[in-house]
Parts: structure tokens; sequence; C-alpha cells
């Protein structure tokens, strides 16, 4: 093989591309500069850290079933932590997102950071509704009922029924988390590859 | 067991809850609160010092 034909193969460009812009140091820097020691820069990761114990209890929740974490002790525990993991989550969301909203954090080609956020945002939010609307007990058949004219007014509901108990724990456990998941990392990746955006005060001199 | 049961009988969570109406807006009072706590943590991040930062001045 020629090294022209080494250089079109997708692998060498995708390598070259992610090294050039996503160096190891760029992906796990050991410094940050110093307006970043603030505690407004801790609700970012506050946020991960929150979304990493509603996935590991969700998991926990998948394993045994609505039997168990409806009638067993433990099993309202995991629960628990589940929902007040999910309720601290959207917290320090809010909590981050009005600090990179009044820091304008979009300036210097940091756009699609911010709007991944905005849709990892939206993902988030479809999935506590399903995840509502997956409990299986008198309050999620309340909430459904309530829900479904509004949906069915969209128009969606012809595709996308809240009445469905199977298909709402589907896209609760299945199709948003990994939405939602996959925006994160992608989020994560973009704050690494353009790093802190600069305070005001910085860029204007 | 019964000792966090009596803790959480403190709080009367079986009846219906309490909102606020104003103009075209309805809120529960239990979001109002975590609206004013949001804001209150905001403000903190803000203003509370964070550790280590004058630490790092001095080396400069
Ligand atoms: C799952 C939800 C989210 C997670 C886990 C997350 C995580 C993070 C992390 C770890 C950082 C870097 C540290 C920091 O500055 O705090 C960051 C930066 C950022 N986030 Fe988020 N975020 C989320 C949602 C959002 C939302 C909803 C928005 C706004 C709509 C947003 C906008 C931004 C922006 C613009 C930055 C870049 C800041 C800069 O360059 O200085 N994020 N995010």
């Amino acid at each position: 093989m020629s090294i022209s034909e080494i250089d079109r193969q997708w692998t060498t460009r995708i390598r070259r591309r992610v090294e050039g812009k996503l160096p190891p140091e760029k992906l796990l820097p050991d410094t940050q500069p110093v307006y970043v020691s603030s505690w407004i820069y801790v609700f970012g990761v506050a946020t991960l850290s929150a979304l990493g114990i509603v996935i590991a209890t969700g998991c926990i929740l998948a394993i045994r079933g609505p039997q168990w974490w409806h009638g067993s002790p433990y099993g309202h525990f995991i629960n628990s932590l589940h929902l007040w993991s999910v309720e601290i989550f959207f917290f320090t969301m809010v909590v981050h997102l009005w600090g990179k909203f009044a820091m304008a954090a979009w300036r210097g080609g940091r756009a699609l950071t911010w709007m991944t956020g905005v849709v990892t945002f939206l993902a988030s939010i479809a999935t506590a509704f399903t995840g509502y609307v997956s409990q299986t007990n008198f309050d999620s058949q309340w909430i459904s009922t309530q829900a479904k004219d509004g949906i069915n007014a969209t128009g969606a509901g012809s595709i996308f029924n809240v009445l469905n108990t199977g298909q709402m724990l589907m896209w609760h456990i299945v199709l948003l988390p990994l939405a939602a998941v996959v925006l994160t990392a992608l989020h994560v990746i973009l704050v690494r590859i353009k790093g802190v955006v600069p305070p005001f005060e910085e860029v204007t001199e | 067991m019964a000792f966090f049961l009596s803790l959480a009988a403190l709080i009367p969570l079986d009846n219906p809850g309490h909102y606020i109406h104003w103009h075209f807006l309805d809120l529960s009072v239990a979001n109002l609160i975590v609206v004013i706590l949001m804001v209150c943590t905001f403000i903190a991040a803000l203003l509370l010092p964070f550790p280590g930062r004058s630490r790092r001045k001095e080396n400069r």
C-alpha cells in the first residue's frame, strides 16, 4: 500500500483529526486558568456526577423490576435515590446554565457547546416525563391520562402513546437516556476541545 | 425504619399540594421553594470564595 493510499484511509484521517483537535493534554488537562477557580465552574461536573448516579440507580431498578421497587424497603430506597439524584441533576444543570448564560459562554466558537447543552436539557426533560409515566402506580396513570390530550393535540400521539406503559418504559430506559448520555459526552468533549471561555475583560484588551 | 417513618410523619405529604396563583401563572409551593433555592445557590456560587484561590494568587 502506498503512502498516499494510507493517507486516504478513513482510520488514518479520523486519527489525525482527533490528534490535532483533542491531544491527550487537552482531553485530560492538569491545570486550568485562574478564573476557573470559582464555585460556578463546579456545576457542570456536579451535573455530570448526578447523571452518573441516576444511571447507576436506574440500572439497579432495571435489574429487579417494578414489584421490587414498589414492594421492598431496599427497592424503595434505590427508587428514592433515583428520584433524588434526578432532582439534583436538574437543580445543578439549571444553575450551570444560568452561569454559562451570564458569562455568555458561547463566545469564541463555542456555539455548538451551548447548543448541545440546550438539546441535552430538552432530552433530559423528555426522559424525566417518560419516567413519571413509567412508575406503574396510580401517579403514573394520572399523569399519563392528563398528558394524552396535549400530546395527541400535537399529532405526535399517532406514534408516541403516553398510555402505552411498555412504549414509555422503552423510551425512558433505552432511547432517551442513550440520547442524553451521547449528547452529554459530545458536550464535554466540545468543552475540552475549545478550552474554558475567558472572562469578558480578558478578550476585550 | 420506625425512626424514619416517624421523621417522615413530621411533613404531611398525604394532602393536596399548595399552589400560588399569579395572573396566568400557577406554581406549586414546592416548586417555588426549589426555584428560590436555585437562585440562592447561584448567588452563593458567585460570591463565596473558592478554596485554594488565594494560595494560588500568592504563588504568582
Ligand atoms: C447533562 C447536562 C449537562 C452536563 C453534564 C454539562 C457538563 C458540563 C461540563 C462538565 C462543563 C465544563 C465545566 C464547567 O464549566 O462547568 C460544561 C461547560 C459548558 N456547558 Fe454544560 N452541561 C450540561 C448542560 C448544559 C446546558 C443545559 C447548557 C446551556 C444551555 C450548557 C452550556 C455549557 C457551556 C456553554 C459550557 C462551556 C463553558 C466554557 O467554555 O467556559 N451545559 N458543561
